[in-house]
């Protein structure tokens, strides 16, 4: 029923992504704002602080907010850019009915009338299926209280198991190991830990375009003395210049764990205190690493045994260190043991829990933190409770005024839930804040699956590929039109200020949500007036869980710029830094730093099993997938936002020269690169900054370019993460129908928004004449 | 007003990771909005990822200036070399052949020279340009000397540049490694540098290939 309306390139004119620039009062040099609004960027994990130029209902340009402590004024394009994803022309600014014969194959709806559609539609698939039949995708992007609402919102308004979020692409793996170390999943310590550290380990994490102002901090450790160790198969910009790069082969990561832990214990480099008294199962790891020889660990890594040994080295003979992974080791068929791999080795040097000793994963989304701690992940409810704990729903459920037995079991992560479409068991969808159709792998059966649904209605600001799929688009709000929290990637809280009313029809997402609860005539505790109202219900509801946020105010937000959970009384500061000797937590009631019963943390023997997919004779290279600095996750924003698409305009094939002469493939040329799923079709960028048996392709487009047609929907067995960093694929040139299919959907991804004035140029408007100077 | 003389730029090409932030955020200033006057380029990137972020230098004597015909560029007494005065610039581009760190634009929908001038407005009122507030590697900083010899001190600084016969100093420094024993930068003699060591040279290809 669900299936996209039109040709591609039709809801292209109409919908975009068109390139948006500065004109108008974004251009102008005399136009002075209203008023700075300071908040922070929607992008990344990070979250850095900024100040947004606000002028007439619209952003008109920022100012570098330096009174933020986690990047004091730094910020990255996207964060520079951002602003141009406001006052778009593609913006939504009507809810969207789908018509084959509308432009663009959408005619605008009233809200009023869509809410009742959609309302319906549930109603119907429901009373005919049962309350599972309806499935929830929600985002890591959304403020904390809206994935606070999506959570409630399935469990007590749907009744559904089926919610799950675009976290599952990012930061589960890392959170299960987390749990399964430490008890409990945050990043151990702030960042202010790192400059202080003898060696900063990163493993898996393109620090410079994924997590750029953590640039700053690795080498601020580096100016201070530090030591750096890159573990990667690109030489990233960060690996340049690291003391010391181990380019390992893609999927192999827990290996070169298992061999450093191996030579720490041959040479005597653990901690024996902290072991004895803060840990418990170092014997069966020992016993479990030994056959981790040098030679072994290199033959398996593809690394020189001589790097191996200098890591250890400086790994085991520091006094303090910092070990930063992210998705690198995380996207894995064994992603959980690779990232107890790197636990391990931390914890075997006794290095958490103080000053300069730390450890965390660098937080992919905006709120990946907050966003996986308060329920609208598949088996959780707020507080970082378990749905299918007793003593947790009973907690939650008391909070919600509902019997706990009402609440459903824990649901499938999000891609079962699309072979839970494919099985017939999931009718209909209601998505936001998630762009499935290009973020999840093998995405071919992805949008068969959207195509499969009885209905589908999306919540969102963009028609983005996903929503393109839609019976109802319901026109949702961007980062700026609503206030909120967010959890950055070292576990502090922040606050979301608004800087606009959202446009047109347009509505603040919860409210659409809660209209929906009422539509559907089921608006029990879906009757919340502000943001601020429903953050209250979550302290609330969080209260007494690992993830307390029960002493969080707006007001001491603001006051300590951000504060850090668990902060469980008003009256309590928030926790920078986990572990730290003789600390309290709920778990452990005083026995011990960790979160369990015990107070001690779990050494894990961790189980290396190779990639789902190995190279053989048809497939015999890896694929290797990731991002890019100016685009962010499924594209959606960054790829309407001109100057950001200027300067990285398509995704493009990285091989190693070696390995293009051998395939006869030159620097520019369009290849293709095909898997057992299916094949994109992109140019080739011939660089020396890669393993020659691999070529790296990131993953922020949609169309005939996009890589997650190729990549492999196997996932871990316990964080149910997808294996985007390694597969088999072939490459070779394209063939000129390939090529030119490509070629235009690179055209059609670079058309000019339509405020922009005719005869501009991306460089501006012309009316510079104010702007100079006299001296 | 003047740029208050306890502020420095120091510009550390090693930190940099050719993220862009710098070409952004300058189109954003208010003086020259959608016109980035910053350069950031890769040295060479098929065989390194190794970026540079070029700011005007504002030499102590400023080639451009010198090769004006039009005295269209002024260096005020701050030090800070201005970009060039719309009344006066004939667009002859000579500043643009001459300079050496290769900084000045010619912008010919204007007939204007425009070049970096260190974010006037804002570097005056004790504000940090635009470039360095926003890059995320502090191979950017603008700042005190007391800031930079307690955040850097690992680097040291160098303000003598080298291009063949002409030799340059510089009001911007450059953070070089403190050990290092060079006085002056050898722009010419870089040219001819060794390539980095491949770290991916013991690596084969696959044996199905």
């Amino acid at each position: 029923m669900s299936q996209t309306p039109q040709t591609p390139l039709e809801i292209q004119d109409r919908f975009g992504p068109h390139l948006n620039y500065a004109v108008g009062a974004r251009l102008a040099t005399e136009v002075e704002p209203e008023r700075l609004v300071a908040t922070h960027c929607c992008f990344c994990g990070q979250q850095c602080g900024v100040h947004l130029k606000v002028r007439h209902n619209q952003v008109i340009g920022f100012e570098p907010r330096e009174d933020f402590p986690f990047n004091r004024g730094m910020l990255c394009p996207k964060g520079v850019k951002r602003y141009l994803q406001g006052a778009h022309p593609d913006r939504i600014q009507t809810a969207l009915q789908r018509d084959p014969d509308a432009p663009g194959g959408f005619r605008p709806l009233p809200y009023s009338e869509a809410i009742r559609r959609v309302a319906s539609e549930f109603d119907r698939i429901q009373s005919t299926f049962g309350p599972d039949a309806i499935g929830v995708l929600s985002g890591a992007s959304l403020t904390t209280e809206k994935t606070y609402l999506m959570g409630k919102f399935a469990r007590v308004c749907l009744k559904t198991r089926h919610i799950d979020y675009n976290g599952r692409l990012c930061m589960v793996s890392a959170a299960a190991a987390n749990k399964m170390a430490f008890g409990i999943d945050r990043a151990a310590n702030p960042w202010s830990d790192i400059p202080g550290a003898e060696v900063v380990w990163v493993s898996g994490a393109n620090v410079a375009e994924c997590a750029p102002i953590t640039t700053n901090y690795i080498w601020q450790a580096r100016e201070n003395g530090g030591k750096v160790v890159v573990v990667d198969p690109r030489l990233t910009p960060l690996a340049r210049t690291a003391d010391l790069y181990l380019p390992i082969k893609p999927g192999r990561d827990l290996l070169l764990f298992h061999g450093v832990l191996h030579l720490m214990i041959q040479h005597d480099w653990l901690d024996h205190d902290f072991i004895r008294q803060h840990t418990v199962g170092f014997e069966a790891l020992a016993e479990h690493v030994r056959p981790w020889t040098p030679a072994r660990t290199a033959e398996a890594t593809g690394l020189p045994e001589k790097k191996i040994r200098q890591a250890a080295e400086l790994w085991g003979t520091a006094r303090s260190s910092f070990l930063l992974h992210a998705r690198g080791i995380e996207h894995s068929t064994h992603g959980v043991q690779n990232c107890l791999g790197a636990i391990n080795m931390v914890l075997a040097s006794g290095r958490i829990g103080r000053p300069h000793c730390g450890y965390a994963t660098i937080t992919g989304q905006a709120n990946g933190q907050g966003g996986r701690e308060h329920g609208q992940k598949a088996d959780q409810l707020p507080g970082g409770r378990d749905l299918a704990n007793p003593e947790h729903r009973a907690h939650v459920a008391k909070v919600w005024g509902v019997a706990p037995e009402s609440l459903p079991p824990p649901g499938v992560d999000c891609y079962e839930m699309m072979r839970r479409v494919e099985t017939g068991q999931i009718k209909g969808l209601l998505s936001i804040c998630f762009n499935p159709k290009v973020s999840l792998p093998d995405s071919t059966f992805v949008a068969r699956m959207l195509d499969k649904l009885e209905f589908f209605a999306a919540i969102d600001f963009f028609v983005s590929e996903t929503a393109q799929h839609a019976d109802v688009i319901l026109p949702g709000s961007l980062h700026e039109e609503d206030e909120g929290t967010v959890t950055q990637v070292e576990g502090r809280v922040i606050k979301i200020n608004q800087a606009l009313d959202p446009p047109g029809e347009a509505r603040q997402d919860w409210r659409i949500i809660q209209d929906l609860a009422q539509a559907l005539g089921r608006p029990h505790g879906m009757t919340f007036h502000s943001p601020r109202e429903i953050f209250d219900e979550l302290r609330q509801a969080s209260a007494g869980g690992v993830a307390d946020y029960s002493g969080i105010t707006y007001e001491k937000i603001e006051a300590q710029n951000g504060v850090f959970w668990p902060c469980p009384a008003e009256d309590h500061p928030g926790t920078p830094r986990l572990f730290e000797e003789g600390s309290w937590n709920p778990v452990a009631k005083g026995a011990g730093p960790f979160y369990f019963p015990d107070g001690k943390a779990r050494f894990q023997a961790a189980l290396y099993t190779p990639p789902a997919e190995e190279v053989d004779r048809d497939y015999p290279l890896m694929l290797t997938s990731g991002r890019v600095i100016s685009h962010f996750l499924s594209g959606t924003q960054t790829r309407r936002i001109g100057p950001l698409v200027d300067q990285y305009p398509e995704p493009r094939l990285e091989l190693h020269p070696r390995l293009a002469e051998k395939l006869g493939i030159e620097d520019g040329e369009w290849v293709s690169v095909e898997s057992r799923r299916g094949l994109a079709t992109l140019r080739a960028q011939v660089v020396t900054t890669i393993r020659p048996d691999t070529v790296f392709v990131p993953y922020h487009w949609g169309d005939r370019r996009s890589i997650n047609r190729v990549t492999h929907a196997a996932q871990d067995p316990i964080s149910k993460i997808p294996e985007y960093k390694v597969c088999a694929v072939r490459v070779r040139r394209a063939s000129t129908e390939e090529r030119e299919a490509a070629e235009a959907d690179t055209r059609s991804s670079m058309q000019i928004g339509a405020t922009r004035a005719a005869g501009e140029t991306a460089l501006g408007s012309g009316r510079l004449g104010q702007g100079v100077r006299p001296s | 007003m003047s740029v208050p003389e306890r502020f420095g730029f120091y510009l550390d090409p090693n930190r940099c990771i050719g993220c862009r932030s710098c070409v952004q955020a300058c189109s954003e200033c208010d003086t020259h909005k959608g016109h980035a006057m910053i350069h950031l380029d890769f040295v060479d990137r098929a065989h390194s990822i190794q970026t540079v972020p070029m700011v005007c230098m504002h030499c102590d004597s400023p080639t451009c200036a010198e090769v004006c015909p039009a005295d269209a560029i002024k260096r005020t007494e701050d030090g800070v070399v201005q970009s060039a005065r719309k009344p006066r610039c004939i667009a002859c581009s000579n500043c643009v052949l001459a300079c050496p760190f290769g900084v000045p634009k010619m912008n010919s929908s204007f007939d204007l020279m425009m070049k970096c001038d260190m974010c006037y407005d804002r570097s005056q009122a004790g504000k940090k340009p635009m470039c360095a507030a926003v890059c995320p590697s502090g191979a950017l900083f603008f700042g005190t000397r007391e800031e930079v010899a307690s955040l850097r001190p690992r680097s040291r600084i160098l303000d003598r540049f080298e291009f063949g016969a002409q030799t340059i100093t510089t009001k911007v420094k450059l953070m070089v490694p403190r050990d290092s024993t060079e006085l002056q930068v050898d722009v010419t003699g870089a040219l001819e540098a060794v390539p980095e060591e491949d770290p991916f040279e013991e690596i084969a290809l696959e044996g199905f290939l």
